[in-house]
């Protein structure tokens, strides 16, 4: 893996930095219908993709995930003011305005969404990885689902095909504690999530996901597995959101103590806390890259603004490949 | 001597033959599916495939039809032409998401940046006396689905023309055989040919009504109208092929000429692709109809298993030549 040096930290500390104010901007946006659908915020599990794009091979590697997808997909270089625009509905947006917030893709960064139906991401993942076997391009698919999914029967027939066909995947649970509303604990026997993959004699582990370094640490001995054909890995990364599930949660299933205790390992102040104590940088150069975050988002906003609503026509020009589909009473 | 321009070859032959054509062809095509491999297909209609091409492409699955339809998604969105086989589309329903919420809608909801080309393959219907969650006809399920292409052959020729289309199709196409038809025989050229998607076939020329049907049950249909024949009433029987995008103008075309329409179907009879065919054709050619549309369609009931109930409930030559003399008003 890379060396973690004073510039990783950094790096880090500005990525973050910008993905929670992105995500800050997109709840207020959401209050003023500026965003529609279902609105699903990351804050607090932000060392994620932190981590994991630091041990990814980032010249070809690839991801899949569910719902929770703005700052995944822009960890992978997706243009940030693309998903707003998406966010907006917008014809400039990831998707030209036929996805939203749920569905981010980007083929160009090898994002491979964004999907809504919870689970149902987890064969494509390894489908991805099947393909990259096929044609020998030693790429990884790294397959992520949330704690809610593992619950999903197409978790243990992926799981079992992955294993027998060797497939270059990495799957990974992003453990928040709580499948919407539903806590861990009230829906399994089995609450160590990793411990599934055990049954498939899978190489898993539980990982602390409030820190970018164990989580670059673990997905690189993964990736690397993977990548020598040793096959797949499953990762418990326990995180935490201290957001809603989405907009219209009123969380009466968790109290406040609860949030607050994990917003004191939140990984951006650890991170802040870390550049300081090593005096990698000055208050003064970190509010600069807290200010500059903040400019990025109204840069995004605007652009998604400024952007056009999607013509009426591209409501059949996206649906098939094939030129001059004849639509039933197309408009 | 030269080579035979045509070979009798059965239906199950001609499976084998369109997909082996096309993996010589193309590398990034690979056949996955329950016993497709060391089996040579639970219906041997992939018999000698894994001696020529080998278990890379060849792909024996556990009974995971969740699973292997997902990956096989997935690996057609990096770069794979995969043909999925499902034993029976009875056992599709498992992975139904899949198909709907994955393949079909890949590309819309990507902004059009990952077209899906994938076959899911197999056989639909009832087979006889398997019970009621052994036979099953989805083709309107299927077919209601925009993002998808349903095609359904009736013969080996049109089989073979048609899979091969498919394969080379870009969309996610759904293609649905028979049990029942895997043995049947036809003399098929021994030059490469394929068969558009999207078009229906006049299997049988006729002036006095139109009789539309697809899949097995067209062996009804045409038996029904040799038999009228001979009593000189002369049936057109249009073949659908296809049911995802559905050829309406033939049948309209057959339907202002002759007038009288009968719509034969195996499936049931609500929402059905005959209840759709009927409303397209009162809407584009109310006044060239001389009498009300009649559909066949099975009896509103799961499948029964004892015999005389199975030979009840699905349609026969006879139900079909009462329903045509009752629209034609010969009999009441």
């Amino acid at each position: 893996m890379k060396k973690i040096t004073k510039d990783t930290y950094v790096q880090w500390f500005t990525d973050m930095s910008f993905w929670r104010r992105f995500e800050d901007k997109c709840r207020s946006l959401y209050l003023k219908q500026k965003i529609r659908g279902f609105l699903h915020l990351y804050n607090g599990e932000e060392a994620i993709p932190a981590g994991l794009t630091h041990a990814m091979d980032m010249s070809k590697d690839r991801i899949i995930t569910a719902y929770r997808c703005h700052i995944l997909s822009m960890a992978m270089g997706v243009d940030p003011k693309k998903i707003m625009a998406e966010l907006f509905g917008k014809v400039t947006g990831t998707s030209h305005g036929m996805g939203g917030s749920m569905h981010i893709f980007s083929k160009e960064h090898r994002f491979y969404g964004g999907h809504g139906i919870v689970g149902g991401q987890i064969p494509l993942g390894a489908g991805v990885a099947f393909a990259d076997n096929y044609f020998n391009r030693g790429a990884v698919t790294l397959t992520l689902m949330g704690d809610g999914a593992v619950r999903q029967g197409s978790l243990h027939e992926t799981f079992n095909l992955a294993m027998t066909w060797k497939l270059p995947v990495v799957f990974i649970c992003e453990n928040n504690q709580y499948a919407m509303g539903t806590s861990v604990e009230r829906t399994t026997n089995l609450q160590d999530i990793y411990k599934i993959g055990l049954s498939y004699d899978m190489p898993s582990a539980p990982v602390d996901g409030m820190d970018p370094v164990k989580v670059a640490e673990a997905s690189y001995e993964a990736i690397d597995r993977a990548r020598s054909s040793k096959g797949p890995t499953f990762l418990e990364i326990k995180t935490y959101r201290y957001r809603g599930h989405s907009m219209s949660d009123a969380e009466p299933y968790r109290n406040k103590d609860e949030i607050e205790q994990y917003k004191k390992q939140d990984p951006i102040l650890k991170t802040r806390d870390l550049l300081l104590k090593n005096q990698w940088a000055d208050e003064s150069q970190l509010s600069i890259i807290e200010e500059q975050a903040k400019e990025r988002v109204e840069e995004c906003v605007r652009f998604a603004e400024d952007s056009d609503f999607p013509p009426l026509e591209q409501m059949y020009d996206l649906v098939y490949e094939q030129k001059n589909y004849p639509f039933w009473g197309r408009i | 001597m030269s080579s035979p321009v045509v070979k009798e070859m059965t239906f199950r032959e001609v499976i084998a033959e369109a997909m082996s054509e096309e993996m010589r062809k193309d590398p990034s095509i690979y056949l996955m599916g329950e016993e497709v491999a060391e089996y040579n297909g639970a219906y041997k209609a992939s018999k000698g495939m894994l001696a020529e091409f080998g278990d890379k492409r060849v792909i024996d699955t556990p009974i995971s039809e969740l699973g292997f339809s997902g990956i096989g998604v997935g690996s057609a969105m990096n770069g794979c032409r995969p043909i999925i086989e499902y034993m029976t589309f009875n056992f599709s329903l498992v992975c139904i998401d899949q198909i709907i919420n994955n393949a079909a809608k890949m590309r819309q909801m990507s902004g059009g940046q990952w077209n899906i080309p994938i076959v899911f393959r197999g056989p639909t219907g009832s087979a006889g006396q398997l019970g009621a969650t052994h036979s099953q006809a989805f083709e309107n399920w299927y077919a209601n689905c925009p993002g998808l292409k349903v095609v359904i052959p009736s013969n080996p020729y049109d089989a073979k023309g048609l899979l091969k289309s498919a394969i080379r199709d870009e969309d996610p196409v759904i293609f649905m055989e028979s049990e029942q038809m895997y043995g049947d025989k036809m003399m098929i050229p021994q030059e490469e040919y394929t068969l558009p998607i999207g078009r229906a076939d006049i299997k049988k020329k006729g002036k006095d009504l139109t009789l539309v049907s697809f899949g097995k049950i067209m062996k009804v249909a045409m038996d029904a109208a040799e038999n009228l024949s001979k009593e000189g009433i002369e049936i057109e029987v249009i073949d659908l092929k296809t049911l995802r995008p559905l050829d309406y103008d033939t049948i309209i075309d057959s339907v202002k000429k002759n007038n009288h329409m009968v719509i034969l179907e195996e499936a049931w009879p609500f929402a059905s692709i005959a209840s759709e065919i009927s409303h397209v054709v009162q809407q584009r050619a109310f006044d060239y109809l001389d009498a009300p549309i009649r559909k066949i369609n099975l009896p509103d009931v799961p499948a029964p298993y004892a015999p005389n109930l199975i030979e009840a409930w699905y349609p026969n030559v006879k139900q079909v030549i009462n329903t045509i003399k009752k629209t034609l008003d010969i009999i009441k």
